[in-house]
């Protein structure tokens, strides 16, 4: 089988969940006595494929082309579509970024296939590979099957594998091959503006090691003050789950998730919070996690150290108490 | 402008699941919008609003996701079209997408509206192969979306608190982000109005489309877990203190 991962860099960094995906490829190149492709997509990125050639992967083929420079849907899935219809891969996986749930699905219909998305892990059955992604926001997982002939598309979750796995090339470099594509500037119908930031980045989560986050369990904005209190007492800083801070009760820089800020501090206190897949993404690095929920079943309790099945509006106040006890 | 919103009907969030081969067994659950797409038909309410023209909400399913496009009705949509398919939840994107776009292509709206996902498959898929399969422009995960005469100017959300503005003719289809706006709620007026309001009916066979699948859900069930969870027991305060012993001593986080 012929794996092929499309990389993604931004503004002349890597997003890092491109490693992860190469060792996603790794491994299952491994199970199936596979080799790996890597491809770097832009222009003006020769050095993300040097980057990639001292890494365990067959071949580098890098995709340049003045209309690639600024990503557009239309640019890139008609450049892959290209390059796939041309180097015919069995299976083309990626990263599953923003940047990816825009264009990837495109690019599997233009060739009539489909995708399997955001999976979180896959695993052999005989000889067919069984991928598995999160559904009913991870209350459960599916095994998913591709249908039909190849080529077939799929995606990894950000922290599903881990980077620092990818193995480094045994000999020495991976060949870097360039590739042309054709694109007409009329191809490309939505035009890319300015990125920018808006949150004011007054507090950087990433650095903190006790944050101290809240979910729709708060209920209502009057009730923060004690998930505050609780946050002072064990030294934590506060963050939420997207609800909170769409409604505004919280700033958006404090939102952890796939949207937000991706976060691994020491320990990580989840109150109210039911585990949703978009807000785990962005947490379940940390080291110690404690959930506390009313729900048994809420999916927070899958990934957490310590739980307690219990009203938030009873446990703060009762944690709070416990800490300043156990100050003095 | 005639904004039609694809909005799916899901199992209730607060539903007891209970696994039955690969989907879940339905009787004796509730359904709802799927809160994403209330988020879609919400921003299409606002532009209707603020641009003139027509809400569509369209979905797809059994009998029952009749409740949902009536509620969309009664939110202020103007009609609703149904695609009766009581093997809904066993399509992979693609081919529901297929579905999708034939009810919409001969509609010609000028913009097609979807949630990012569905809370349910969660595939977060089907704006993006509806555009392709109706060869429209698109963009995915909007915040804000400005009308100017044939195009539109886009706030599109990124990770880690980035943002892009992308311009985008029209027609197009957009994948609507959560938290866009605030949802509303039906009034006594709208719920009343919507009981006037029509519904068109139409099967996937009506509409022509065949499609092999792509993919196929082998079967669900619970993740077995990899971490062992510590489930502490007694009072708040009991437990509190619990906890706090096992952070300071064995987790030694505090």
């Amino acid at each position: 089988m012929k794996i092929l991962v499309i990389t993604e860099q931004r503004q002349g960094k890597w997003n890092n969940t491109s490693f992860e995906t190469l060792v996603a490829a790794q491994q299952i190149a491994a199970d199936t006595g596979s080799a790996i492709s890597a491809l770097v997509i832009g222009k003006g990125v020769a050095n993300f494929a040097e980057d990639l050639a001292s890494k365990n992967i067959a071949e580098i083929l890098l995709l340049e082309h003045d209309l690639l420079e600024a990503y557009t849907p239309d640019g890139y899935s008609l450049a892959l579509s290209q390059v796939i219809g041309s180097s015919k891969p069995d299976l083309v996986l990626f990263p599953h970024t923003y940047q990816v749930r825009d264009f990837a699905p495109k690019l599997a219909a233009m060739m009539g296939k489909g995708m399997i998305a955001d999976c979180v892990s896959f695993h052999k059955e005989g000889d067919k590979v069984v991928f598995v992604r999160q559904m009913f926001q991870g209350k459960t997982v599916a095994d998913v099957t591709f249908q039909g002939a190849s080529p077939w598309f799929g995606s990894f979750q950000s922290g599903a594998f881990r980077a620092d796995l990818l193995k480094a090339h045994p000999s020495g470099k991976a060949p870097i091959n360039k590739i042309a594509v054709e694109l007409k500037p009329e191809q490309i119908r939505t035009k890319p503006l300015e990125l920018f930031k808006e949150a004011k980045s007054s507090v950087d989560l990433t650095q903190a090691p006790v944050i101290v986050s809240i979910g729709r369990g708060i209920k209502a904005p009057e009730n923060i003050p004690q998930a505050e209190a609780l946050a002072k007492a064990i030294g934590g800083e506060m963050a939420a789950s997207r609800p909170i801070c769409d409604e505004g009760w919280l700033p958006m820089e404090r939102q952890i998730g796939s949207s937000g800020q991706t976060v691994a501090p020491k320990l990580y206190l989840a109150l109210g919070i039911s585990g949703a897949i978009q807000h785990v993404v962005g947490m379940k690095g940390a080291r110690t996690i404690v959930a506390i929920n009313k729900d048994q079943n809420a999916p927070i309790f899958e990934i957490a150290d310590y739980g307690i099945v219990g009203d938030i509006f009873e446990i703060m106040p009762a944690l709070t108490a416990a800490l300043e006890k156990a100050k003095t | 402008m005639k904004i039609i919103v694809c909005i799916k009907q899901v199992p209730a969030k607060d539903a007891p699941l209970s696994i039955s081969g690969n989907w879940i067994k339905e009787s004796d659950i509730g359904f709802e919008m799927n809160e994403p797409d209330s988020y879609a038909l919400e921003e299409a309410l606002r532009l209707k609003e603020k641009h003139g023209g027509e809400v569509v909400a369209l979905s797809m399913g059994p009998e029952r996701v009749k409740q949902t496009i009536k509620e969309a009705l009664a939110k202020g949509a103007d009609r609703g079209i149904h695609i009766s398919d009581d093997q809904f939840a066993q399509l992979d994107p693609l081919s529901a997408a297929r579905t999708l776009a034939e009810a919409l292509r001969k509609e010609n709206a000028d913009l097609i509206l979807t949630g990012l996902q569905s809370d349910d498959h969660g595939f977060g898929q089907t704006g993006v192969l509806v555009a392709t399969l109706l060869d429209l422009p698109h963009a995915t995960i909007i915040m804000q979306i400005e009308v100017q005469e044939k195009k539109m100017r886009l706030k599109r959300e990124l990770e880690a608190g980035w943002f892009q503005h992308i311009e985008c003719p029209l027609p197009a289809v957009l994948s609507i982000q959560s938290g866009i706006n605030k949802v509303r709620y039906a009034t006594l007026k709208g719920i009343m109005a919507a009981k006037k309001k029509e519904i068109a009916s139409m099967t996937r066979e009506s509409l022509g489309v065949k499609s092999e699948p792509t993919q196929k859900i082998e079967k669900i069930y619970v993740p077995t877990k990899t971490k062992k969870t510590e489930f502490l027991t007694g009072t708040p305060a009991e437990m509190a203190t619990k906890l706090v012993e096992k952070l300071k001593f064995d987790a030694r986080v505090i």
